[in-house]
């Protein structure tokens, strides 16, 4: 039965096609999303089996590869991590397919849309509920695929292809660094299956690779690599999180994301906000145990997602496009993920992963509508007033807005949560896990700690300025636009309501499992926490005590419980669990102050012209950069090696250099043009006829 | 009855079935009804060609029911040779013997499946001399067969460079139009990529034939199992196995003796260009396997090195150029010799998944290459041009075609779910135990491969239509679709199930494993 989860949409996906051919795109809408709600519900159904009732487990399919110890089984793994995905993956896809019929109308091409749409989510599924790197791997590249196809969707265009190809081959890039961990992995272990290599990681078994420096324990064993002698596991650790970065798009290899908004903006939402660039968060929390004995390849983790958090942020404070404002958003929180990942927060990072699926998505989904309204136009700075247009638009994205800005009452507890938005209970948690780390000594925890408090200030500003400048203050838009918007039909309507209803409490109701008190039995085994290392477990553990102290509590009763808890704990100082809060303020304050008075385009500490400005403008010039360090050279080089190489090296001294030999020596060759060929298959024979005669001589010698 | 039954001639009859098909074709023309001169012309020529491919069509699909004959009586679970046949021929220690092992069973199934496909391919599109086309073809595929059946050096070396002359004729009366200048005049340019490819082989098979004679000298028989476990002395094994080397790498081809393969595949017509890249360019691969590797463990060993250079220079050199090709066809030419460094460098790693990588990327390659060369023929036969720059938005017109091409790309890229996957990361896995450098540097072929694939799709497919001429091009019709989606099959078959291959391949890869580990006094 469970494959079914897995498998329902990839049915949706090859019948949409016929289907909508025989039947029309209605038919083909239908039945892929009537798919979706059955594998939405199952996966609720398994979600409270497996991750609240503890009934893990793996049901295996069939033989994928086998070639001698390389063996990857087709499975559908169901633990507690795999479950939090099913659900957030298959609620929100099916969310996305019904609003993308509304959404859909005015574009045409249903049924391939929808078909690519559950394809995608088939492949996010396989990956999710992997049992080895192996097929973990098939869904990585799956849903690549599947994002390649999506932001191309209009393939008439130009950028769109442009941008489809970029991020297929950036996250080729990530793809590179993975597959040679998978390769590590099996070099390593002689396994490529979760059980037996996180089982001798846990265990510290003795392994022996070939040609390794020396057989030794596995949380010790150096191995070379690439001519150098290395800790193995931080080797795999960190060539895993080289894919992780791809499709997380991590900074580096962020720059396919924001180009990525070329697709139809349902994509946006399911793909490049809520789904699959969580993949890489997912990866390394799936492997938090090989991270918790790779010190060094956590704190790269750590810096990569707090600059990503830190410079995602920066670029979204100046983007106009309402879409790319939510993409860069998004880049950003990808970056809190990892960074909580890093400190060894894996709660925190997977409650952040989970609530940002509910906001984010919401915030997309309601970008689509207002896009609808105004025309297909994108650019906020034509927009304003748009709240009198769709008020209930407006209300919603007010919604996704207060969740992603943090917005709650810090150090107040309501039935042992803390009493705010998704976004505040899990982005706060992030960032304290941080400091709690910092206070554990754990590297770069401190510095992921700042990154991510000055992230919070400027989330809070750009999500404010767009809310300012889409909805509130006047109209910009041309009177056409005015006066006649574009309806949006309730079907795309509907579908954010629920996603509103989570980005408002899904912080609070899911926070006693995933990092509170329950959190041990909630996960079961499928992360890692070890007691010698005290993320988000601290804060946890402080936020859990406070339940004792009835509805509400404060941040220092808790503190008293945790010094009975003695050990090496350390204190969080109450600040910490109000900074982020100030952030918040601060930051939603400096949009109020600029956009709520006077002209809203008028310039503000930035200007126009100014280096500062033209460098977020330009994005930190990355694509420029890459551009021309890599894609113009491999361009030319390519050219190179083909003139110059095969045509005039090799072959010029080559066959080029006989054959004239030849020519000149013996005209005949004239005889080709006439149509002799036959005389050339008569000279293979004669070396035969040489041997035969060798042969022969032998034998009668 | 059934032990009398099994050991019937069948590899002999599977092998020469194609060569009485063409026999057939030469009656026909011999009883064809002649003009005055001689010459077949008007309704006679007509209705010999038409018999032509029939009987061409019939003799192929014939084969490839006897080599499925063949693979039943076949014991996967075997690894030794099977269905052995030996009969007294020169003499001398050399013998007519045929036999199959779990190496080259599912090449011969690959040429006998791929065949019917070459001549359908041609069914249209050749309109000249069909009769000698179809002959050509039919001679050409007993000498594959031939190839992955001999035991008997001397009778693969009859079969390996037999294989030369239908092909040379190929590309050479039927390849496309247009000249070169070359060597102080002008020819055609088929005729100068004919002479390329011929001269390239010629040398390789020159020092085989030096190699061939030595052994025979030394070993005083020409048997493959008997040299198999003859043991060389170390010091010739390294003259021996670069003889074998020099070979085999053209025929791969390795770089940098692979500047044939994109004039040869530019101007064969499309059934000459699958049947190269589906079986022709696996005849190096599996010379590497059955000879050099069992003969000569020692010198595979010390030289594996330089294979190693040569295809990780192949993976990233072609890659690179494939990405500044305008010729589609030369685009998957290119690619091709990037894909077969994979099976060189997985080959010569000596480890069970490098080995296995490398055959299987040879079957798959054989399906997905083999079905790109006929999608750039389905535009081709339309257009008459290969020019990537000619084509653009054919996704408008021609949707099915549109979603087929996707898919072969997707396989040409490695995408996990098609058979391209499977050898390439076996391939890597093996030569990530060897040397991690190695994998490494292979793995630039997996970046590189998406951007040159997804940059041909784009071209020829996206976009909108700008040359009017593509305006009215009709889709893929019902002998095009069915060609291309017996390959999608297959290719789609082994990327989510590739073990009914690698289980054939695994007992008789253990057997070579095992020969050499002991050959070389330590495992592997």
């Amino acid at each position: 039965m469970e494959p079914f989860v897995v498998l329902l949409p990839l049915f949706g996906a090859m019948l949409a096609m016929p289907v909508g051919r025989a039947f029309g795109y209605r038919a083909a809408e239908l039945l892929t999303t009537g798919l979706m709600l059955l594998a939405a519900i199952y996966s609720w159904v398994l979600f409270f089996d497996v991750a609240l009732g503890g009934n893990a487990r793996t049901i295996t399919l069939f033989e994928w590869i086998g070639s001698g110890d390389f063996k990857a089984d087709w499975a559908v793994r169901l633990d507690t991590l795999s479950a939090v995905m099913l659900v957030v993956v298959n609620s929100v896809s099916f969310l996305v397919h019904t609003y993308s019929m509304g959404y859909m109308k005015e574009y045409g091409e249903q049924s391939r849309f929808f078909a690519y749409l559950s394809l995608f989510t088939f492949a996010m599924l396989t990956l999710v509920t992997a049992d080895n790197f192996l097929q973990l791997f098939f869904g990585w590249e799956g849903v690549g695929l599947a994002s390649y196809l999506l932001i191309g969707f209009w393939f008439k265009k130009k950028s769109a292809n442009d941008a489809a190809i970029k991020a297929f081959v950036v996250n080729r890039v990530g793809d590179f660094g993975f597959a040679l961990g998978i390769m590590a992995v099996f070099y390593v272990f002689g396994s490529i299956e979760f059980d037996p290599v996180f089982e001798a990681i846990r265990n510290n078994a003795v392994v022996d690779p070939f040609g390794a420096v020396a057989a030794a324990p596995i949380q010790e064993l150096r191995i070379t690599f690439l001519g150098n002698d290395w800790h193995a596991l931080t080797v795999i650790a960190v060539l895993l999180f080289i894919g992780a970065m791809g499709k997380s798009a991590q900074f580096l290899l962020h720059t396919w994301l924001p180009d990525a908004m070329e697709g139809p903006t349902p994509v946006s939402a399911l793909i490049h906000a809520a789904t699959m660039v969580t993949a890489g968060v997912f990866l390394v929390c799936r492997c938090s145990v090989m991270y918790e004995y790779a010190p060094n390849a956590a704190a790269l983790v750590t810096v990569v997602g707090a600059v990503t958090a830190f410079f995602a942020a920066t670029v979204g404070l100046l983007q106009d496009d309402i879409k790319k404002v939510v993409a860069y958003s998004t880049c950003s929180q990808l970056g809190y993920m990892f960074f909580a990942a890093g400190v060894g927060a894996y709660g925190a990072a997977m409650f952040h992963l989970f609530t940002h699926a509910f906001f984010k998505a919401l915030l997309f989904l309601g970008s689509g509508a207002v896009i609808i309204a105004m025309h297909h136009e994108q650019d906020i700075k034509k927009m304003g007033g748009v709240k009198d247009i769709l008020p209930l638009t407006h209300i919603l994205m007010v919604i996704g807005t207060i969740a992603i800005t943090g917005v709650g009452i810090p150090t107040v507890y309501l039935f042992g949560a803390p009493l705010g938005t998704a976004g505040f209970v899990s982005k706060d948690l992030v960032i304290e896990g941080a400091y709690a780390a910092a206070e554990g000594g754990r590297a770069f925890a401190m510095f992921a700690f700042v990154m991510g408090l000055l992230a919070a200030v400027m989330t809070a500003f750009y999500s404010w300025r767009l809310i300012f400048l889409t909805f509130w203050g006047k109209s910009r838009a041309p009177e056409e636009v005015r006066k006649h918007p574009h309806g949006v039909p309730d079907t795309m309507m509907a579908p954010l309501l629920p996603l509103a209803l989570g980005a408002l409490i899904a912080g609070m109701v899911f926070y006693g499992d995933f990092v509170g008190k329950n959190k041990e039995e909630f996960w079961n085994g499928s992360l890692y926490f070890s007691d010698a290392h005290h993320g988000e477990e601290k804060t946890a553990d402080d936020h859990a005590a406070a339940d004792d102290h009835g509805t509400s509590a404060h941040a220092d009763d808790a503190h008293a419980e945790e010094a009975d808890h003695g050990g090496g704990h350390h204190d969080i100082p109450k600040w910490v669990f109000w900074s982020p809060f100030i952030a918040m303020v601060f930051g939603t304050s400096a949009a109020a102050l600029h956009y709520l008075r006077g002209d809203p385009l008028r310039p503000g500490l930035l200007r126009p012209g100014g280096m500062i400005y033209a460098f977020l403008k330009n994005k930190w010039y990355f694509d420029e950069i890459y551009d021309y360090i890599i894609v113009k050279p491999a361009l030319r080089i390519g050219r190179f090696l083909w003139i110059d190489g095969d045509g005039k090296t090799i072959d010029a001294v080559g066959p080029d250099g006989i054959a004239a030999t030849v020519a000149a020596n013996a005209k005949r060759i004239v005889k080709l043009q006439s149509g002799y060929l036959y005389h050339y298959a008569f000279a293979m024979l004669i070396g035969i006829a040489v041997f035969v005669t060798f042969i022969l001589v032998r034998a009668g010698g | 009855m059934t032990e009398s039954f099994a050991s019937q001639p069948w590899l002999t009859m599977m092998t020469f079935a194609p060569l009485v098909g063409a026999l057939f074709i030469m009656a026909a023309r011999v009883v064809a009804k002649k003009d005055n001169d001689g010459a077949i012309v008007g309704a006679a020529l007509e209705q010999l060609d038409r018999s032509a491919k029939i009987i061409a069509l019939a003799f192929t699909v014939g084969t490839f029911a006897i080599s499925l004959g063949v693979y039943a009586l076949f014991d996967p679970s075997n690894g030794g040779f099977q269905l052995v046949e030996q009969y007294a021929w020169i003499g001398g220690g050399v013998s007519y013997k045929m036999g199959v092992d779990g190496i080259s069973i599912l090449f011969v199934l690959l040429t006998t499946f791929i065949m019917p496909i070459c001549i359908l391919a041609s069914w249209d599109a050749i309109k000249n001399r069909v009769a000698d086309y179809m002959i050509a073809f039919l001679v050409l595929e007993t000498l594959m067969i031939g190839v992955f059946c001999a035991l008997d050096l001397f009778l693969f070396y009859i079969f390996f460079e037999g294989s030369l002359i239908p092909m040379f004729l190929i590309i050479g009366v039927w390849g496309s139009k247009g000249t070169k200048a070359f060597a102080g005049f002008e020819m055609p340019s088929k005729v100068y990529a004919a002479l390329k490819f011929f001269l390239y082989t010629l040398v390789g098979s020159l020092l085989l034939l030096i190699a061939m004679a030595w052994m025979y000298a030394t070993a005083g028989t020409t048997d493959i199992v008997a040299l198999q476990q003859f043991d060389f002395p170390v010091g010739a094994q390294k003259w021996l196995w670069f003889a074998f080397f020099a070979s085999f790498a053209v025929k791969m081809p390795m770089w940098p003796v692979h500047t044939w393969l994109p004039d040869a595949h530019v101007q064969a017509p499309t059934a000459g260009s699958v049947v190269l890249a589906a079986i022709l360019l696996k005849m190096g691969g599996y010379g590497f396997l059955r000879f050099s590797l069992p003969m000569f463990p020692d010198a595979s060993m010390d030289f594996s090195p330089i294979v190693f250079a040569l295809s990780i220079v192949a993976i990233i050199y072609t890659s690179l150029v494939a990405l500044a090709q305008e010729d589609m066809k030369k685009l998957i030419a290119y690619s091709s010799v990037a894909h077969m460094g994979f099976v060189t460098m997985g080959i010569f790693t000596g480890t069970k998944q490098g080995i296995e990588g490398g055959l299987f990327q040879m079957l798959s390659h054989g399906f997905i290459s083999g079905a790109l060369f006929l999608c750039v023929g389905v535009v081709y036969d339309r257009m008459h041009t290969r020019e990537i720059a000619a084509y653009g938005g054919l996704v408008h017109r021609m949707p099915l075609y549109a979603f087929l091409f996707l898919f072969f790309t997707l396989g040409n890229v490695g995408l996990p779910g098609t058979s391209g996957f499977v050898g390439e990361i076996l391939a890597m896995t093996g030569a990530f135990k060897v040397n991690s450098w190695i994998a490494f540097f292979a793995a630039f072929g997996v970046i590189l491969s998406a951007a040159y694939a997804l940059r041909l799709y784009r071209q020829v497919i996206y976009g909108t239509i700008v040359n009017e001429a593509l305006e009215t091009i009709p889709d893929v019709d019902t002998r095009e679709l069915g060609m291309l989606a017996v390959l999608m099959a297959f290719a789609l078959y082994l990327g989510f199930n590739p073990g009914p291959a690698l289980s054939v391949f695994s007992p008789s890869v253990d057997i070579l494993m095992n020969n050499m580990g002991a050959a070389l006094g330590s495992g592997l």
